[in-house]
C-alpha cells in the first residue's frame, strides 16, 4: 500500500516498442512522495508512453517497478483507483456540462455522494454559476482547470499530467501551477510533462528524456551542474554575423540568440576558449562567462542525443 | 483559488455495489449525450415513422385498375360477361385483347400488363354442360403485393358479379373454376407480413448503428484514454452503453406497432406482454452485435460499413424480403444465424397468429444465444489498455 520510504514511483529498466521502433529504452526513475516531478523532452521522446505505462494503460515489454507500492504489471486496477491521469488531449465529454462531467467521474470512482463531490469541486474550481455550461464551450484555460478538477475529484495519491498547459495563456498557466503546488503541499505526488522551461524550473525535480532515453535527472541546479557546460553570454552589435562565424567551430557546441544577447556554449572549455579568442578582442562585443540556463542544457542534450540515437 | 483556501472535503469512497454504480455512471452519461444529440434523437422517431408510412402506404394501397390483357379463344356471351365482371371489380383494366398464346405471354413478360385472363375454347359450352372448366388468370407476381391482393379476392368478387348476370340469386357453386397462376414468384408474400417485418428491420438498423458507433466515438474524441485510466470494467462500459438504447428500441417498436395497428389495421392477436418481452430480447441482441462491431473497427466510418454489412444479409436472408422456405438450404442456415430471422418469426406469429411462448421457445432461445455470444466477444475484444 505505501511504497515504503516515501517513494511514489519506482521503476527500473522500462522498455516499450511499437511496431519494432523502441519508444522507451531502459528507463529507470524514482519519484518521491509529495514532490512535483517534471518530465521534459522533445516531441516523440517517449514521455506520453512512459506516463501511460505508469498508470497501467500500456504494459512494458520489459522492466518492472511499482507505482504507489503496487506492481505496475499486476495491479493496474488498483493503481487506477489512486491515480488521476490528465491526458494531453482534452478528455472530458464535450457534450456534457461541467456538473455532469464531474458527477460522471465521481460515480465511476464510487464516491458515496457524487452530486455533493461535484458541487464541492465546482466551488473549488471557481466555476459556480457555470456548472450547466457544456464542457466543450469552455475556454482553453477553463478546460484544463476542469480536467484537473476531474482528476483530483476522487482524491488520488498520484497525479499524472501530460502536457497540461499546452496552448494555455500565461495567466491561466500560473494559476494552474499554483494549484499544482497547493496539491503537492497536501501530500499529492505530481508527475507533469511539459515543454516550458519556466514550468520545469517550478518542479522539485526534473528528468530529461529524448528518443526514449533518460538523459538527465535531479533538481534544476543538479541538472545544470552535471551538464558541465561552459556558457558565454555576448552582447553588442553584429551578433548575427557572430552566430554564423562561430557555428561549427571546434569546441562550440551551441550558439543560441536570447533577445539582444547570444549564448555560446561548449563542453570542452579549452577548445571553446580557443575558438572564441579572436572575437573576444574585438571592439563592440561584451563577453562574460555565465552559468548555462536550463534551456541551454536541454538544447545541448537534445542535439547530442540526436547524434547518438538517430 | 488554491487548495489552501478551499481544502478539499474528503468524499468517502464506498466499494459496495461497485459494479452497479459504475454501470449506472456510464448509463447516465450515455443518456445525457443521447439527449444532447438532437439529430440522432430525431432519427429515432422519424426513421420508423417515415419508413412505415412510405412502405406501409406503398404496399397496403389496394391495387386497382391494374393493366390487364385477355386471351380470347372464344367470343361468347358468357366470356364477355366474365370479362365485364372482372372489370367491375375495379382491380382489372383490360387494355389488350389478343387471340394468340405467344402475344399473351409476351405482354406479361414485357410488363405491359400485370394480369392476363385466358378464356379457353369451348368455355361457354362446358359451363352449360356443368363441366366446371378452368378460367386461367395469370399474374405477374414480381410485384407480389399487387398480385396477391387481386388474386386473393378474385374468386368471390367474380362469383358475386356473375350471380347478377347469369342466374337469379346465388349459385350454390361456381359454374367454372378460376385457376390463378402467380407467375415469376409463386410464393407471393402477403402485405400483412410487411408491417411486423418492418419492426424487425428498423430495430436492427437503428440499434446496430447506434452501438456500432459508441466505442469508436469515444476513441476518436479522445475520451477513451481517460475512461480506460479510470476504474471501470469492460462489462460495465458495455452495460452502460447498451441499456439506454434498449429504451430507445422500445420506443421505436412501440411507434411502429402502434402505427401498424392503428393506421394499417394489422391485427395484434397475441399477448402484448410476450411481444414486449421478446422484442426487448431482440433489441438487446442487436445492441450487443453493434457493440461488438464497435470493439473491432478502428473508426466511425468502418463501424458504419460493418453495420451495413450485417444489415444487408439481415434483410435479404431473414425472410423479410423473400420467403425463408424458398431459399436454398445453405442460405437458410446462414439466415438462422441472424437475429432478425428469429424475430420475424416471433413478431409475425404473435401479431398475426396469436402465438404463445410455447410456440416460440426455439426462436427466443436462439436470440438469447446470439446475444450471449456477441456480448462475450465484445467483452473479450474490449481492450483495457492502449497496447
Amino acid at each position: 500500500m505505501n511504497g515504503g520510504n516515501g517513494i511514489a514511483i519506482d521503476v527500473k529498466g522500462l522498455t516499450k516498442s511499437f511496431g519494432g521502433r523502441e519508444v522507451v529504452h531502459d528507463l529507470s526513475m524514482q519519484v518521491k512522495r509529495g514532490s512535483i516531478y517534471g518530465f521534459l523532452g522533445p516531441n516523440g521522446s517517449g514521455k506520453t508512453t512512459t506516463i501511460r505505462i505508469l498508470c497501467g494503460l500500456l504494459t512494458p515489454d520489459s522492466g518492472e517497478g511499482t507505482c504507489l507500492g503496487y506492481d505496475i504489471r499486476r495491479d493496474a486496477e488498483k493503481i487506477k483507483r489512486q491515480v488521476g491521469y490528465m491526458t494531453q488531449r482534452f478528455s472530458l465529454y464535450q457534450d456534457l456540462s461541467v456538473r455532469e462531467n464531474l458527477e460522471f467521474v465521481a460515480r465511476l470512482y464510487g464516491l458515496a455522494d457524487a452530486r455533493g463531490a461535484a458541487r464541492d469541486m465546482i466551488k473549488r474550481l471557481g466555476l459556480s454559476g457555470r456548472e450547466e455550461q457544456l464542457a466543450g464551450e469552455l475556454s482553453g484555460g477553463w478546460k484544463q482547470r476542469l480536467a484537473l478538477g476531474a482528476c483530483t475529484l476522487p482524491s488520488p495519491k498520484l497525479l499524472l499530467l501530460d502536457e497540461p498547459t499546452a496552448g494555455v495563456d500565461p495567466k491561466a498557466r500560473r494559476d494552474f501551477w499554483n494549484e499544482i503546488h497547493a496539491l503537492a503541499a497536501d501530500g499529492l505526488t505530481v508527475l507533469v510533462s511539459t515543454h516550458y522551461m519556466d514550468e520545469a524550473e517550478r518542479c522539485h525535480e526534473i528528468a530529461y528524456i529524448a528518443y526514449g532515453h533518460l538523459l538527465a535527472h535531479g533538481t534544476v541546479e543538479e541538472v545544470i551542474a552535471k551538464s558541465a557546460l561552459t556558457t558565454y553570454t555576448v552582447t553588442g552589435e553584429e551578433l548575427n554575423g557572430l552566430t554564423a562565424a562561430l557555428t561549427g567551430k571546434p569546441g562550440v557546441d551551441m550558439v543560441a540568440p536570447f533577445g539582444t544577447s547570444l549564448h555560446v556554449s561548449g563542453r570542452d572549455v579549452a577548445a571553446l576558449e580557443a575558438s572564441i579568442a579572436p572575437w573576444r578582442e574585438k571592439g563592440g562585443l561584451h563577453w562574460h562567462e555565465s552559468s548555462p540556463s536550463l534551456e541551454d542544457v536541454f538544447i545541448e542534450l537534445m542535439s547530442r542525443s540526436r547524434d547518438n540515437f538517430q | 483559488m488554491s487548495a489552501a483556501d478551499h481544502p478539499a472535503p474528503a468524499h468517502e469512497i464506498r466499494e459496495r455495489f461497485g459494479f452497479w454504480k459504475r454501470s449506472y455512471a456510464m448509463l447516465v452519461k450515455e443518456f445525457i449525450q443521447l439527449k444532447r444529440d438532437r439529430v440522432s434523437f430525431a432519427m429515432i422517431v422519424m426513421l420508423p415513422v417515415m419508413q412505415l408510412l412510405l412502405f406501409g402506404y406503398a404496399i397496403n394501397t389496394t391495387p386497382h385498375n391494374l393493366p390487364s390483357a385477355v386471351l380470347l379463344q372464344e367470343d361468347s356471351d358468357l366470356a364477355r360477361s366474365v370479362l365485364k365482371a372482372l372489370e367491375n371489380t375495379a382491380y382489372f383494366r383490360f387494355i389488350y385483347e389478343v387471340h394468340d398464346v405467344d402475344d399473351f405471354d409476351n405482354l406479361l413478360k414485357s410488363g405491359k400488363v400485370l394480369f392476363g385472363v385466358e378464356i379457353p375454347r369451348g368455355f361457354e359450352r362446358a359451363v352449360r354442360r356443368g363441366d366446371r372448366p378452368a378460367l386461367l388468370v395469370a399474374a405477374d407476381a414480381t410485384d407480389p403485393v399487387a398480385a396477391s391482393a387481386a388474386l386473393g379476392s378474385l374468386g368471390m368478387v367474380v362469383q358475386t358479379a356473375l350471380a347478377h348476370d347469369l342466374y337469379i340469386g346465388n349459385p350454390p357453386e361456381m359454374p367454372f373454376e378460376i385457376r390463378a397462376h402467380a407467375r415469376y414468384n409463386p410464393a407471393a408474400s402477403s402485405s400483412l407480413n410487411i408491417v411486423p417485418g418492418l419492426v424487425g428491420t428498423i430495430l436492427t438498423m437503428t440499434m446496430l448503428i447506434f452501438t456500432a458507433l459508441s466505442v469508436t466515438r469515444e476513441v476518436e474524441r479522445g475520451t477513451m484514454e481517460s475512461l480506460l485510466s479510470m476504474p471501470i470494467k469492460p462489462v460495465e462500459v458495455m452495460f452502460g452503453k447498451i441499456v439506454p438504447y434498449v429504451l430507445v428500441g422500445f420506443l421505436q417498436a412501440f411507434l411502429i406497432i402502434g402505427i401498424g395497428v392503428g393506421l394499417f389495421g394489422v391485427p395484434l392477436l397475441g399477448n402484448l406482454f410476450l411481444l414486449a418481452l421478446l422484442s426487448t430480447l431482440f433489441i438487446a441482441t442487436n445492441l450487443s452485435i453493434g457493440y461488438t462491431i464497435s470493439t473491432v473497427v478502428q473508426n466511425q466510418l468502418q463501424a458504419m460499413q460493418m453495420a451495413m454489412m450485417f444489415f444487408l444479409p439481415s434483410i435479404l436472408l431473414s425472410g423479410f424480403m423473400f420467403p425463408f422456405a424458398g431459399m436454398p438450404v445453405w442460405a437458410q442456415y446462414l439466415g438462422e444465424c441472424l437475429p432478425l430471422t428469429h424475430y420475424l418469426r416471433i413478431v409475425r406469429a404473435i401479431m398475426l397468429k396469436g402465438a404463445t411462448m410455447q410456440n416460440l421457445r426455439f426462436d427466443a432461445l436462439a436470440l438469447a444465444i446470439l446475444m450471449l455470444v456477441a456480448m462475450t466477444i465484445a467483452v473479450t475484444r474490449f481492450r483495457r489498455t492502449l497496447d
